[in-house]
């Protein structure tokens, strides 16, 4: 069942449960981040609607910057801006950044210590019809092997304006993973929040597996969950809205309750949270895991639920890789 | 505001370069890898801007209102080291400790492990981007502080360096004064031959820039530069400042092959030799 302590949405399983991108929990995010403190700055690259920064732009014009189509640009200037006081938002799509800019991010704001926040939006194959061109399935891989950095990727919309908001309080460079479809609501203003915290969103008496779900994801788990529960087979579902640093302790409780894990992510299976996860238990306790997500392929232009499918991320298969994990075991 | 440079001051300056460059060579025969013809060539503007136009303490360089000078091509940090170790910001013995394990001084310029540094550069194009973010900074606290990028003429072949000249002309950034060293060369040969540069008074014009031209190895003509730099408002500004590559050690200049390599220790008698008697000129020394 649902986590009564975490006040999740109780209309969650509903087929008219509320759906609402995260990019809009971002906008809405910088919104109430620039009322609240005036060194907030926001940057963007030709791409202020799509990530929502235009929401901010409209109410601080002075502090919003448009770079026009320079996405490397964008990256350094907001570097010189985070080591003067500033804390700016770079809004863009991940492909372009942190994909493009892979290197200008990597010295001017990682290595550099700048106290910039880096939003990569359209993630994973959730952005659907625009093709794999747009579609950023190596971000989490190629942010998390950054020494220093934090790394986020909400839920739903309601988290994604936590973690923003959360992100501006931290000192440092922080990744923010948004998708572009509408996906259902499954926290509520009252779910507790916070950075570096796994929270166990399913809870069962008995589990056998954990499955670990970073993003929009989390809802076909929970469908998954569901129906596993009716066959039988108990499974605990945690949330991992922060992938680096990784909630290393409630892993190791999770390891050692279920013995078994199943990661979840719209990303590729190299790199992703699949495999934080299994660097840390491989290390300190070798268990038998399954991973969900793109495998080693790019895919194709469609609608995101056609997408999952295809790809084999949808809640069917999440069943059968629960069932092949207790096979290994 | 910044003086105007009289007799007397212009003497020390010129000493100061040499001395600078003497620091420059010893730095880098220790190092035993690093960059000598760009630091040596923009040792006199290097002087200029450490000793006489920067507002700036080196006991304190964190402090708040300092003008931020940006180096954005960072393999001539030598330049930049051996200018900061004379001002005071850190001991001059520790130049010898330059792209050695455990010291501040990194191969290319690490702003947090040095203080006085104001940005991580290295890799080209990224310098005038982020002096950008501060001078923005600058405009938003109303702070009266102003920014300088040195950049190297063969980063104007990346592309991220027009995207921000770009963007400065959108936003008229004024508080930032762009230095180019014009120096011809690059790490493959001569910038015209890798991919010609001409006419890059054109071109920053075309972006809607202010462009200024200076001998960068005169300081009197440099520091007038950025004098006159500062009374522009209208536009960003930058100067083109031909230097010789190598400038002071006769077997260097304006040989691209100095581009990215040290002297070794009979090389670096020789040009310490050359660097004393001012090429031979001061007899004394000669014999």
């Amino acid at each position: 069942m649902l986590n009564p302590d975490l006040k999740l949405n109780p209309k969650l399983f509903d087929p008219d449960v509320e759906v609402k991108p995260t990019r809009h929990g971002y906008g809405d995010g910088l919104v109430a981040l620039g009322e609240k403190n005036p060194n907030v700055v926001a940057l963007t690259a030709d791409l202020a609607e799509s990530t929502q920064a235009h929401k901010f732009a409209e109410k601080f014009p002075d502090r919003f910057f448009e770079c026009g189509v320079a996405e490397q640009n964008m990256a350094a200037i907001a570097a010189g801006l985070g080591v003067s006081g500033k804390i700016p938002f770079v809004s863009s799509y991940a492909t372009f950044s942190p994909g493009k800019n892979w290197e200008t991010i990597r010295t001017t704001i990682i290595y550099n210590n700048s106290n910039v926040k880096l939003a990569g939006h359209h993630a994973g194959i959730m952005t659907g019809a625009d093709g794999s061109t747009h579609q950023a399935t190596e971000d989490i891989a190629i942010t998390r092997s950054w020494p220093g950095i934090k790394v986020l990727v909400p839920c739903d919309s309601i988290e994604a304006k936590k973690a923003t908001i959360s992100a501006a309080s931290i000192a440092g460079p922080i990744y923010l993973r948004f998708t572009r479809d509408k996906t259902p609501i499954m926290t509520t203003h009252e779910t507790p929040f916070e950075i570096g915290k796994i929270q166990t969103f399913w809870v069962t008496k008995n589990p056998i597996v954990t499955i670990f779900v970073t993003g929009y994801m989390l809802y076909y788990a929970l469908l998954a969950a569901k129906e596993l529960d009716l066959e039988g087979i108990q499974v605990l579902i945690a949330n991992v809205p922060t992938i680096k640093p990784l909630d290393e302790k409630a892993l190791l409780t999770l390891a050692k309750n279920t013995k078994a894990f199943v990661s979840v992510e719209d990303h590729q299976v190299m790199g992703g949270l699949g495999g934080a996860i299994a660097e840390f238990t491989v290390k300190n306790i070798p268990i038998p895991m399954e991973f969900i997500g793109l495998q080693d392929t790019f895919a194709e232009s469609g609608s995101p639920k056609e997408l999952i499918e295809k790809y084999g991320m949808g809640k069917d298969s999440i069943k059968q890789a629960v069932k092949k994990v207790i096979a290994r075991k | 505001m910044i003086d105007e440079l009289h007799d007397d001051k212009l003497k020390d300056l010129e000493l100061k370069a040499n001395q600078i460059r003497q620091l420059i060579i010893e730095t880098l025969v220790e190092a035993k890898s690093g960059h000598s013809a760009g630091p040596l060539g923009m040792a006199d503007i290097f002087t200029a801007f450490y000793f006489h136009i920067l507002n700036h303490k080196p006991k304190n360089p964190d402090w708040e209102d300092r003008d931020r000078l940006v180096l954005s091509n960072g393999h001539i940090c030598p330049v930049r080291y051996a200018a900061m170790a004379l001002s005071g910001y850190f001991p001059v013995e520790e130049l010898k400790t330059l792209r050695k394990l455990n010291s501040r001084l990194q191969g290319h310029p690490h702003r947090t492990s040095l203080p006085g540094l104001e940005t991580t550069s290295g890799p080209l194009g990224e310098g005038i981007s982020q002096a950008i973010g501060m001078a923005l900074a600058a405009r938003l606290d109303n702070k009266k502080y102003h920014i300088y990028c040195i950049a190297s003429d063969g980063e104007q072949q990346e592309g991220n360096t027009w995207e921000a000249v770009m963007f400065a002309a959108k936003y008229k950034i004024n508080n930032l004064t762009l230095v180019i060293d014009r120096n011809n060369i690059q790490i493959d040969g001569f910038t015209e031959n890798i991919m010609p540069l001409e006419s890059l008074r054109a071109k920053y014009e075309a972006f809607n820039w202010e462009v200024l031209e200076v001998d960068g190895n005169n300081i009197r003509a440099f520091v007038d530069a950025v004098r006159e730099a500062r009374a522009i408002f209208e536009k960003p500004t930058v100067i083109i400042a031909h230097t010789i590559p190598g400038k002071g050690v006769d077997f260097m200049e304006n040989d691209y092959r100095w581009h990215g390599k040290p002297p070794d220790k009979e090389e670096a008698e020789k040009a310490l030799w050359e660097l004393r008697t001012l090429q031979g000129k001061i007899v004394s020394e000669h014999k």
